[in-house]
């Protein structure tokens, strides 16, 4: 027997990342392909794909390489990034994120490889980290409910003011904002209200208030506190002043500064909103980082995002849930509150978990610290004769330096310290938990020299007079919870952190077959940069020679999606899909109007849309036309012929998913995208399904001119629980001077000329940079082979998943060939009408199987959506397969009245540990069934926390703060 | 009491003694819905349109608005709603009504269904 000689090439294993990516081996792929009657994994394409809209040249994008080879590389890119110490403030500031955090949640898939908590059952534990940072952050601003997360400091501006508009029922359009705000929050507002319609009325809300303010009557007004440059001024008679005008009242606040300051709760603030980033999770060039958002009980039917509450179980304990979900974009569609999706789960978790790991009085020191620190400097400096002009301040001061300003900034940045310069006369100093004495000797040197070598910051102590007013200290008691006395050693810490990530079902326990979420491996090595202090100790408005390594991903990574998706151009802006989906919607508005038709404002969305879409166009000022869809899901090609010419005059858009909601790929995609194009309208590809068409078809060669990708599907960041995300945002060469620019870093649209771009969307320039490594890491490491591999797998997996499971349920929709594309929906329609179980107790039965359910009643009620994704080896998905045919055949006998119709299997699922502990098993089938119905199970059973969930009263009965402690007994 | 109204939109209409318009939302739109948590209703006060939306009903699974069936001005509404929406649930033509409204053209309530069209209605759909 000859043994074949490997190749050199060979040896070296340049492409051995490939086959750790994509789940099933070369065998288990034949064994896939002959269950479908395929020969060749290539044959997947002609079968599932249509012929017009394939790949004719080959991607231009390079070899792939190992995972050595990316780590030599990114470690190369990051020594392009010089880390100073960021003085700068403007919202982020240095933090210490404890090693005990950074080890069990950051750096622990159990973590950051959840789904966002729709099935409470099994994500008690991260919704009990959310509900943390929920009573933090009410804690901290003194209001009544949080949510659980947003985007971006700058965003959650801009959902609280057009909050404001809803629950305010006032009916001027002007909104005020504090002169003294952060500039990308004031950039994001002015985007925002342009195409809402509303003026932005910017000025001095101490002098315009006292005026009266009744002279412009805006609807709301947004105070900083502090503001932008340090000062820290008292709201309070602002605040009954804007009530008296029936305005409501924004402040923008800052965490850490409230654990001194007396909380804007108690000044009247309608909504407070900021950045919880300085909470222990590094700055990464911009983010992720969860901004919160807090307001009124009263107006918590009218709050954007995610909330956590309380509710119970059928046993009556305590259990965690998302409530009024029903508010939400996926539900409400055009008429939601937002069209936010993702929140920043993974952020908001390490904040919470930061704020028990210190407790009240950890806060307290270093809030202290940090604010006598800076008194001290000032002090210091006052000795020589420096003035300030933000008298009142917490740890951020502007000094006045006529004609000195961009001198001593520039002496600082020799001393590696980043100070941010307003002018020529105007410097700002941020201090934070990271600044010690050190930093004070070195600043005073910058400013005054020599002399600062007899400043003595121990004598300046004991002589120093607190700069804050009696009237503006906090004296409300500190998170009273016991959760936050509790795990201060960190035994205690790490053992709190495990036991809640055990409650969970992650994908480092099971596949989660979620359709329309590529729940794809998040591999270790794309993981590793975030480590990297290179990466994640930048300030985002750092000088951009200190930036070079990220420049440098930014321009690789959007060559490297340019090439897969065949466009002109990348924003890297956008930090979720929904941005995404806002954001291109607004170069398409833009785009008209510079071509003087912006009357253009009728988008064209298909019935089988994902709610976000509609959303995203209301908030863009489109109005919203729905195209019918035939009875396969596709697109009713006449009815969009006619509703396009019906409106030809005011076309602007049409968004459509590719491959469809209903995972088919459309034959009919090019013909629709022609008939937009003859009534110039512009096509929006919604990227969601990105994953079946990558290396073998390009969104241009299908028609659009836009399209978001969700880099945290297809190209393998991580979902952290339900955030973060990022949504870049691809145009065609037409399109690409209006992509979004920045207010304080020059150059973020290189494309942009005097038409004008639409302005800036989220706070920081590139977004949440940091993650970005992730997906350039996986895109380098599969390669042009690699990913076309991927794509060829995910689509086979579905269409073996759906094959199997055939039999047992109808699949629902399916293309040319009888083949789905990389996800299959099964229906359970005629099990509800002949045996009165739903999709709900299919679900909950997964769960006592092991596994999370797929995707609900989307996009069709009464269905499962199973995306199983290339990463899945074949085991896992047979696996899956048995239990969901072994579910049947518990339906079947229900369906044969062998099992009764109300106390079965599936109606009292998941069954939990108190159940196996009842004295008296009084149900009609044996425990084994209940609890071990699959010999797998016996190796790895995960037990639920909690029974099934009642959701009607936690929705009715409103608690979305920390259980009281009474509660557990 | 007058004879029920109804319309498309599953809402029921009946005039009362003080010659108002009572409105809720029928059996079948509470069986749709499931659980109700939660009811916002119009401001008493409120000058409404037809068409216009006036109040929200939300359950566990959805959200819908309840659509003004006459032009008028709102005259009462159930308070019982606020702490009680299973109240929508458990009796909605009767103790689960949602407002109670003055019609400007009375004669434009004949155009509803009556109970034999709404039934025809519910049973196509």
């Amino acid at each position: 027997m000859t043994t074949h000689r490997k190749t050199l090439a060979e040896l070296e294993m340049r492409g051995d990342f490939i086959r750790r990516h994509i789940g099933p081996n070369s065998q288990q792929i034949a064994d896939m392909l002959a269950a479908l009657k395929l020969d060749t994994l290539e044959d997947i394409i002609p079968q599932a794909v249509p012929e017009a809209i394939l790949n004719q040249d080959a991607l231009a994008l390079t070899e792939t390489i190992s995972e050595r080879a990316v780590i030599t590389h990114l470690r190369k890119m990051r020594e392009r990034n010089r880390v100073f110490i960021s003085m700068i403030g403007m919202g982020y500031y240095g933090t210490i994120m404890p090693a005990v955090i950074k080890r069990n949640v950051l750096e622990n898939p159990a973590w950051y490889t959840a789904y966002t908590p729709y099935q409470a059952e099994i994500s008690q534990g991260r919704l009990e980290a959310l509900l943390n940072f929920q009573q933090m952050v009410t804690d901290l601003t003194a209001m009544e409910i949080a949510n659980a997360s947003m985007l971006d400091e700058a965003t959650a501006a801009a959902e609280a003011m057009t909050m404001c508009k809803r629950v305010g029922k006032h009916p001027g359009t002007e909104f005020f904002v504090d002169q003294d705000t952060h500039p990308q929050t004031l950039a994001v507002l002015q985007t925002r209200a342009r195409y809402m319609g509303y003026e932005v009325i910017i000025g001095d809300p101490q002098q315009d208030m006292s005026r009266g303010i009744s002279q412009t009557q805006p609807f709301a007004v947004l105070l900083s506190y502090p503001g932008s440059s340090g000062q820290v001024n008292d709201l309070q008679a602002v605040i009954a002043q804007a009530h008296d005008c029936k305005a409501l009242v924004i402040v923008a606040s800052d965490l850490l500064a409230l654990v001194e300051l007396k909380p804007p709760g108690e000044m009247g603030a309608d909504i407070v909103i900021g950045n919880s980033q300085r909470f222990g999770v590094p700055m990464g060039y911009g983010g992720p980082h969860a901004a919160f958002f807090a307001t009124r009980k009263a107006f918590v039917r009218a709050m954007p995002g995610r909330v956590i509450g309380v509710s119970a179980d059928q046993h009556g304990q305590p259990a965690l849930r998302m409530v009024l979900q029903t508010r939400e974009q996926h539900i409400r569609r055009e008429k939601a509150t937002s069209n936010i999706c993702t929140s920043q789960v993974l952020l908001a978790v390490i904040a919470g978990f930061y704020t028990v790991y210190h407790g009240p009085k950890g806060l307290r020191l270093i809030a202290s610290r940090v604010h006598r620190l800076m008194q001290l400097f000032v002090a210091g400096l006052a000795q020589h004769g420096i003035e300030i002009s933000t008298p009142v301040f917490f740890d951020t001061v502007t000094f006045r330096l006529p004609g000195k300003a961009r001198r001593i900034a520039a002496r600082a940045r020799e001393a590696r310290i980043n100070l941010r310069v307003i002018d020529a006369d105007h410097l700002s100093i941020a201090f934070d938990e990271t600044t010690t004495r050190t930093e004070l000797s070195v600043l005073w040197q910058v400013f005054i020299g020599r002399e600062a070598a007899a400043l003595d910051s121990d004598a300046l102590d004991s002589t120093l007079a607190e700069c804050l007013p009696e009237a503006l200290r906090r004296d409300r008691p500190l998170l009273t919870h016991p959760v936050f006395e509790r795990y201060h050693c960190e035994t205690e810490m790490m053992r709190y952190m495990r036991s809640l990530a055990r409650r969970d079902i992650a994908l480092d326990r099971a596949m989660i077959p979620l359709g329309s979420c590529t729940m794809k491996l998040n591999a270790a090595t794309e993981l590793q940069a975030l480590s990297y202090r290179e990466f994640s100790a930048m300030h985002p408005f750092a000088p951009l020679d200190q930036a070079q390594g990220y420049l440098q991903l930014f321009d690789e990574l959007e060559e490297m999606l340019c090439d897969l998706s065949g466009f002109a151009a990348f924003t890297l802006q956008p930090n979720a899909g929904s941005q995404g989906e806002y954001t291109g919607l607004l170069v398409i508005r833009q785009y008209h109007a510079s071509r003087g038709e912006m009357h253009r404002d009728i988008c064209l969305i298909p019935a089988s849309a994902h709610g976000t879409n509609p959303a995203s166009a209301v908030m863009a000022g489109l109005r919203v036309v729905v195209v019918a869809c035939d009875e396969q899901g596709n697109v009713d090609v006449a009815d969009l012929q006619a509703k396009a010419g019906q409106h030809s005059e005011r076309l602007a858009a049409l968004m459509i998913t590719y491959p469809s909601t209903h995972g088919v790929f459309e034959a009919a995609i090019v013909d629709i995208c022609k008939i937009i194009h003859a009534h110039g309208g512009q096509v929006y590809l919604d990227g969601a399904n990105m994953n079946a068409l990558v290396g073998i078809a390009k969104p241009t060669t299908i028609g659009a001119d836009v399209m978001h990708i969700n880099l945290h599907k297809t190209f393998a960041i991580p979902h952290g629980g339900g955030g973060p995300g990022m949504g870049p945002v691809g145009v065609a060469g037409h399109l690409a001077p209006f992509l979004p620019d920045h207010p304080v870093v020059d150059g973020v649209n290189p494309a942009a000329n005097e038409q004008g771009t639409i302005g800036t969307v989220s706070a920081a320039p590139w977004g949440s940079a940091s993650i970005l490594t992730v997906s350039w890491a996986y895109i380098a490491m599969m390669g042009a082979h690699g990913l076309r591999r991927a794509t060829m797998v995910a689509i086979l997996a579905a269409n073996y998943t759906a094959h199997r499971l055939r039999d047992h349920y109808p699949v629902l929709y399916t293309g040319k060939n009888n083949m789905v594309a990389h996800e299959c929906i099964i229906d359970l329609k005629g099990i509800r009408a002949a045996t009165g179980i739903t999709v709900d107790d299919v679900a909950k039965r997964l769960i006592d199987y092991g596994f999370h359910a797929p995707t609900m009643s989307f996009p069709v009620a009464d269905t499962l959506m199973i995306e199983p994704t290339e990463s899945e080896n074949k085991r896992e998905l047979d696996r899956f397969c048995d239990a969901m045919i072994a579910i049947r055949q518990e339906i079947q006998a229900v369906e044969q009245g062998i099992a009764d119709q109300h106390n079965n299997l599936l109606k009292n699922a998941p069954h939990t540990h108190n159940l196996l502990l009842q004295e008296d098993w009084d149900k009609p089938y044996t425990k084994q069934q209940a609890f071990y119905p699959m010999r797998y199970i016996q190796d790895d059973k995960y037990w639920p926390p909690v029974g099934r969930i009642d959701n009607v009263q936690g929705d009715k009965h409103l608690f979305c703060s920390c259980v009281p402690v009474e509660e557990y007994a | 009491m007058s004879e029920t109204k109804y319309t498309e939109e599953h809402e029921w209409l009946r005039v009362n003694a003080a010659g108002e318009v009572v409105i809720g939302i029928t059996h079948y739109a509470q069986e749709q819905l499931g659980d109700v948590v939660f009811v916002e209703l119009p401001a008493i006060g409120a000058s409404i349109a037809v068409g216009s939306e006036v109040a929200v009903v939300e359950s566990v699974k959805a959200a819908s608005d309840i659509k003004a069936p006459l032009s008028g001005e709102v005259t009462a509404v159930n308070d019982k709603l606020h702490d009680a929406p299973e109240l929508a649930n458990a009796d909605p033509e009767g103790e689960g009504w949602f407002f109670a409204m003055t019609a400007q053209d009375i004669a434009a309530l004949d155009e509803y269904m009556d109970e034999a069209a709404y039934q025809q209605l519910i049973n196509a759909s």
